[in-house]
């Protein structure tokens, strides 16, 4: 059996944090992550087993804190969810136990690099990176949109908290366009 | 331009992908409609200077298949509906 290195999106052993003037860019390597879509005519069966796995599937353009799983929208009938790595490194295989045929689960974890951006108002940096008017969404918006020509998920947690998932194999790329953002503004 | 996306609400239409003609959602019967229904199908579009039904696909977004009613001369758009509502309503898929 080989002995292999887990090495992050950007090719280091450890997660990344970048801080330059008050905001915090923390790589998330602690994430699961899977996708699950109703199948046909079976949304029915998903919200029950979902409900009895303690899973909420929130409404659209939403994110749903839970333990161990969070969730938010990406299509009609469709999830990313969320759950600690160290407790559901297989997440799909648990996801499936729990969700039986009702739903088709694909595993997501490395396709994708998470960044924490953090700062006391996140406004002026992503109005600079996408066109989502943050302050105007509501805590919980979670939505596809694009920087940088990078199609991304951005999830707002709070005023100056916010995820960004994105292209792992543009995970330098993500990190360059939120830097150099930073660097204009402060 | 803004696309008013039913479950999303208002999104700009540099999210969206073009496809063209709604009529696209009709598509024949291979089997059985014959060889001049579908050579109309395939290269056969209406141009019309007013109101046009079209396939807008919204990739940066839900990825959701929208069609869309807008006028041709005046880019205002009327109407905004899923396709898959569409193709439900016209008995192309169950």
């Amino acid at each position: 059996m080989a002995s292999l290195m887990a090495m992050t999106a950007l090719g280091r052993r450890d997660p990344a944090t970048v801080t330059h003037g008050p905001l915090t860019i923390s790589e998330r390597t602690d994430v699961a992550l899977a996708s699950v879509a109703a199948r046909k005519g079976r949304m029915a069966n998903l919200s029950a087993s979902a409900r009895a796995a303690g899973l909420h599937l929130p409404g659209p353009a939403t994110h749903s804190q839970g333990t161990p799983y969070s969730a938010f929208w990406v299509a009609p009938e469709m999830w990313f969810v969320e759950a600690p790595f160290a407790s559901h490194e297989l997440i799909a295989d648990m996801l499936k136990a729990a969700l039986g045929d009702a739903a088709s689960i694909t595993e997501q974890t490395d396709a994708w690099v998470a960044f924490d951006v953090a700062a006391p108002d996140l406004a002026p940096l992503l109005e600079r990176l996408c066109n989502v008017d943050f302050p105007a969404v509501p805590q919980g918006h979670a939505t596809r949109t694009v920087i940088e020509h990078l199609g991304v998920y951005l999830i707002k947690h709070g005023p100056g908290t916010a995820r960004i998932y994105g292209p792992r194999s543009s995970a330098e790329s993500l990190l360059h366009a939120v830097e150099t953002a930073a660097h204009a503004l402060w | 331009m803004i696309i008013h996306h039913p479950i999303l609400g208002p999104r700009d239409a540099q999210e969206f992908v073009y496809l063209g003609d709604a009529s696209l959602i009709d598509r024949p019967d291979g089997m059985t409609a014959g060889v001049e229904a579908f050579h109309d199908y395939l290269y056969n579009r209406t141009n019309p200077a007013g109101e046009h039904q079209e396939l807008w696909y919204h990739e940066q977004g839900d990825r959701s298949w929208l069609v869309v009613t807008r006028n041709t001369v005046t880019h205002e758009i009327t109407k905004v509906e899923l396709a898959r509502d569409v193709a439900r309503a016209r008995g192309r898929t169950k």
